[in-house]
């Protein structure tokens, strides 16, 4: 699954989904998955992505990781790599 | 290389902007890493998590203001512990060195107060259920007995007919205050004509000194005015007493129930700003007793028995985080090595929770559970709580009340106490459980002690 490609997603962390009229906030790393995410990075280099950046073990960020995609597919903010 | 950032795990939280959800606003902005000097990391590390604190500071600072709201407005009062409430030794000897005597509700207490060293006629006796040993022991003592039925009161009358001794009597009251729920099941009713013949009976018996009427309205009363009903309530039937028998009643116990600072669940706003102060009470029982129309010689001794109110903002809990986790309608949720078998009131309350380790302006909907395999084990049912991650601590507020009386040995051990002193100095007061504190006194019978799996 990917972001959905219309979300746009500000310089500090707001989200707004034109399709529902829905706004979100995400926090520094959200920002960071998030941007990642939309340039189409695998879950590998994101978490060795965000390693670089943040003191943080691996299995944390992979773990924080899958949880963010949980709760972006939850707001309906990903949608199917062939839609 | 580049100084690598902290990490806080990341989040996204829809915007709303319609009616206010279950979860309130945020209401943490500073975390508590130190109590009373002593950093709250330090202290796990030292004594393990979880771990009760206790302040004895802020106990004496509680303890004299309420001795103060009430002693200013009355010329005789006497504070008396109730031992149900926290009864700990180290926390029953602050108190007992303030000046409190003891209010004890069964055997157990009551010999823990003597334990403790408090005088026998310094010891209030509560409670339905006293024991024929426990009466002929605090009729012995000179302890104060309040009655709670019938059965009761024809048990002492034949334990002075038998002993030849006097025992130094009250009677519970219960009564409408205008408050529900109404106690009814505790004493004589006021209204029906109860208290005022069981009053008839031990006048008239001669074997008894009627020393004292009390009355224990409720618990966390959040309405002063409800005591004024009840002190005058307590007034005429002194009153009565005196008119009927020329008997002056020597002292009024108007018993506890005041409200803490903790916020009952339900309760849309927190008890920091809706429990009347220790004042409010004062001034509703003082007044109503000086108005009443009770006109003895000397006016009674004004007895208070309140224990939550004293005690519940000078302990706090601390604990760690085990887990966080998703449910599965998205939100949040974390998991504590504090639960319902330790934090009792967790059933009543909704806890302030604060981190212990500092933590950004980004908060999450959340629902914290304690550690035990049961669906009722839960902490906070929803709170809006800065990011916490595994290994984190946090500070449970206002726990002294209860908990530490009320515990369950479910699964897991209870752990330790430790007392911050006047001076910052950390005592242990009372030591975790271990293996041999539950085991010790199981015995398996020999027929059950070899297996083949």
């Amino acid at each position: 699954m990917k972001v959905k490609s219309n979300i746009a997603v500000s310089d500090n962390g707001f989200v707004f989904n034109p399709g529902s009229g829905e706004s979100y906030t995400v926090n520094p790393v959200g920002l960071e998955m998030l941007n990642l995410l939309r340039k189409g990075h695998t879950h590998q280099q994101i978490i060795a992505s965000i390693q670089e950046q943040y003191v943080a073990e691996t299995a944390t960020i992979e773990r924080d990781l899958h949880d963010f995609l949980e709760m972006m597919r939850q707001y309906r903010l990903m949608q199917h790599d062939d839609e | 290389m580049a100084t690598r950032k902290t990490y806080e795990r990341p989040i996204i939280k829809k915007l709303e902007s319609n009616m206010p959800n279950k979860f309130g606003m945020r209401t943490i902005y500073e975390p508590v890493t130190h109590i009373e000097g002593n950093a709250v990391k330090d202290l796990i590390k030292s004594y393990g998590s979880p771990l009760f604190v206790i302040s004895e500071k802020k106990i004496r600072k509680n303890y004299r203001n309420a001795r103060q709201a009430f002693e200013t407005r009355y010329p005789l009062v006497q504070f008396a512990w109730s031992y149900k409430t926290n009864y700990l030794d180290a926390v029953c000897n602050i108190f007992h060195q303030e000046g409190s005597w003891a209010e004890v509700v069964s055997g157990f207490e009551y010999d823990k107060a003597i334990r403790n060293g408090v005088e026998g006629s310094k010891i209030i006796f509560n409670g339905p259920d006293k024991s024929e040993s426990d009466l002929r022991k605090a009729v012995t003592n000179n302890s104060l007995i309040h009655i709670d039925h019938l059965d009761e009161l024809y048990l002492l009358q034949d334990i002075a007919r038998n002993s030849g001794q006097r025992p130094k009597v009250a009677i519970r009251v219960n009564m409408d205050t205008g408050v529900h729920p109404m106690w009814d099941r505790f004493g004589f009713n006021y209204e029906n004509g109860q208290a005022w013949d069981a009053l008839n009976k031990i006048l008239f018996s001669g074997l008894m000194d009627l020393v004292g009427l009390h009355t224990h309205i409720g618990t966390f009363m959040l309405s002063p005015s409800a005591y004024a009903v009840a002190a005058s309530k307590l007034a005429h039937l002194a009153q009565s007493v005196l008119t009927k028998y020329n008997h002056e009643i020597k002292y009024i116990d108007m018993g506890g129930g005041f409200a803490s600072k903790n916020t009952l669940k339900g309760s849309y706003l927190p008890g920091t700003d809706i429990s009347p102060s220790i004042d409010d009470f004062a001034e509703a029982i003082t007044s109503a007793l000086m108005n009443s129309d009770y006109r003895p010689k000397n006016p009674p001794l004004l007895i208070i028995e309140s224990g939550r109110a004293l005690i519940d903002d000078a302990a706090w809990l601390l604990g760690t985080v085990l887990a966080n986790k998703r449910l599965s309608d998205g939100r949040r949720s974390t998991i504590l090595d504090v639960g319902v078998n330790i934090l009792f009131t967790a059933f009543w309350y909704d806890h302030k929770i604060t981190p212990a380790q500092s933590f950004t302006s980004y908060t999450e909907d959340t629902a914290l559970y304690g550690p035990l395999c049961m669906n009722i084990d839960v902490v906070r049912e929803s709170i809006n709580m800065p990011l916490l991650n595994k290994d984190d601590q946090v500070v449970i507020h206002h726990v002294g009340a209860y908990n530490m009386t009320q515990w369950m040995q479910f699964i897991t051990l209870r752990p330790k106490v430790v007392l911050i002193d006047e001076q910052d100095k950390v005592h242990v007061i009372r030591n975790n459980e271990t293996m041999d504190t539950i085991t010790g006194m199981e015995a398996v019978p020999a027929h059950l002690v070899h297996f083949d799996l």
